[in-house]
């Protein structure tokens, strides 16, 4: 068994999640070049090179990307040997949020309650989604989300009769109606199979894997081939001024599921789609 | 790529008339801020007769929740959020002489028809360019609402600040024309 401080965790969150909003990742950076090449709109154009020229000034002046900085959502594998000690684990996680949205400038986001609607002050609490994995190491991966493409996802019950294909229907209507809502180049994650939540689950995760990197599974890699390549012949384009850019990426994840169902979770990522990762090591106690 | 328009605040209807959808427009003079909050008071304070923070005739209310300033900042990030949740409240705010809109996204057709009817435009700003936008944000000032943190009233004065024409007074929408133009459903099965 090997143990880590509660302070180690804190701190990482805190840098985490200021680090996620002040630098674009480079997989979202080359996608912006790619997409600069291949967009025929000029006006879709000139928005790609606001994008890049707004997360080049975010990284060298040291402030957020977007104004909207997101609640933050947190996936955490924690190992079965690692001990936490000197306090609670999610306690440690929000008091990391909640430091680093103070350090780092960004906006408090959260309200308490849904309908009463009072700002927390602190972006706390996070949305925190942990696994129990082999091994002593804590993995922490911070992912700030806005709420401008998350407002635009959507869930489907799918009966097993609407197979692949209804499938697709779905996840493109559903960034057909988003429009340029979601501030388009999105990426798309789709989640498919388990129940209601798992499929939800899976979407959202999917976001955190690198632009330009395809589900392993080779018949899984092929259907987010087409469905970018339809998601991209919608027209909506940057910032959905028409253009042939509406998506840089399509990231599906499926999982086993019941034999009388198919749910499909639709996830969708802004541009600025963030998330940094720490992985700590426990020490011997 | 349209040639720049370089528009001076207040917006009037003037002004209005000559803008065109797809228009590369930078603004520059005073506008203000407003989220779905904001709105909601605005329009309440209407209905009871009381005065609203700033008079709408003119004016221009940016969709925005900034992020806070660091020292030496006017500003934090301040890029535009997603208009749609302002739809309840526009037509009311538009009837009042509210001439300009600065968001993101898709608008009803109920504030279409008022944009029409009263002579308004409905501006596009990058969403996610935060710390782009910033930039181009001369002065801030919190004027109404304090108590709702980024959601405040707030007075700025811009220079060079810019913005595509989303939808003009008379209703043509660059969501649909820009679509349209670069739309390829996939060929359907001949009958």
């Amino acid at each position: 068994m090997k143990e880590i401080l509660v302070g180690e965790i804190v701190t990482a969150v805190e840098k985490l999640c200021i680090e996620a909003n002040y630098d674009l990742g480079s997989d979202i950076m080359a996608g912006f070049q790619q997409a600069l090449k291949d967009e025929r709109s000029p006006l879709g154009q000139e928005v790609l090179e606001r994008l890049i020229e707004n997360a080049e000034i975010a990284h060298q002046e040291r402030v957020p990307m977007c104004q909207d900085t997101g609640m933050a959502v947190i996936f955490v594998s924690i190992g079965q040997d690692l001990h936490v000690v000197g306090g609670g684990l999610s306690e440690a996680i929000n008091e990391g949020v909640r430091r680093g949205y103070a350090l780092g400038y960004l906006r408090k986001s959260v309200v308490m309650d849904p309908f009463e609607r009072a700002n927390t002050g602190d972006n706390t609490p996070a949305v925190i989604h942990y696994d129990i994995v082999s091994g002593d190491f804590l993995r922490l991966v911070v992912a700030p989300k806005g709420f401008g493409s998350e407002n635009m996802g959507g869930i489907k019950m799918c009966k097993p009769s609407e197979g692949l294909e209804g499938m697709m229907q779905f996840v493109v209507d559903t960034v057909d109606r988003a429009g340029g809502n979601p501030c388009p180049p999105i990426i798309v994650g789709v989640g498919v199979g388990g129940t209601m939540e798992k499929a939800t689950i899976l979407a959202k995760k999917s976001l955190l894997r690198e632009v330009g990197q395809h589900n392993p599974q080779e018949r899984l890699a092929k259907i987010e081939k087409e469905l970018l390549d339809r998601v991209n012949r919608l027209g909506i384009g940057p910032q959905g001024f028409g253009g042939v850019t509406t998506a840089l990426a399509v990231n599906l994840e499926v999982y086993p599921t019941h034999i009388a169902g198919m749910p499909v979770a639709v996830n969708i990522g802004c541009h600025a789609t963030r998330h940094k990762e720490i992985t700590l090591q426990g020490r011997a106690r | 790529m349209n040639e720049i328009i370089r528009l001076e605040t207040p917006l009037t209807q003037e002004k209005v008339k000559d803008l065109k959808v797809g228009d590369n427009v930078l603004i520059s003079g005073v506008m203000y801020t407003g989220r779905d909050a904001a709105h909601k008071k605005m329009v309440e304070a209407l209905g009871q007769g009381v005065d609203l923070p700033f008079a709408m005739k003119d004016q221009v209310i940016y969709f925005v929740g900034p992020t806070p300033a660091k020292e030496g900042q006017v500003i934090g990030s301040a890029g535009p959020t997603t208009s749609g949740r302002m739809d309840a409240y526009s037509p009311t705010l538009i009837a009042e002489g509210l001439t300009g809109m600065i968001g993101k996204g898709l608008r009803s057709s109920e504030v279409i028809e008022a944009m029409k009817k009263h002579g308004a435009v409905y501006f596009g700003a990058i969403g996610g360019a935060g710390a782009l936008i910033a930039k181009r944000i001369v002065s801030a000032e919190v004027i109404a609402y304090p108590e709702l943190g980024p959601e405040a009233v707030r007075r700025l004065v811009v220079k060079d600040f810019p913005v595509i024409v989303i939808i003009d007074h008379e209703g043509n929408n660059l969501y649909e024309i820009g679509k349209a133009q670069y739309s390829e459903r996939p060929a359907r099965v001949r009958e």
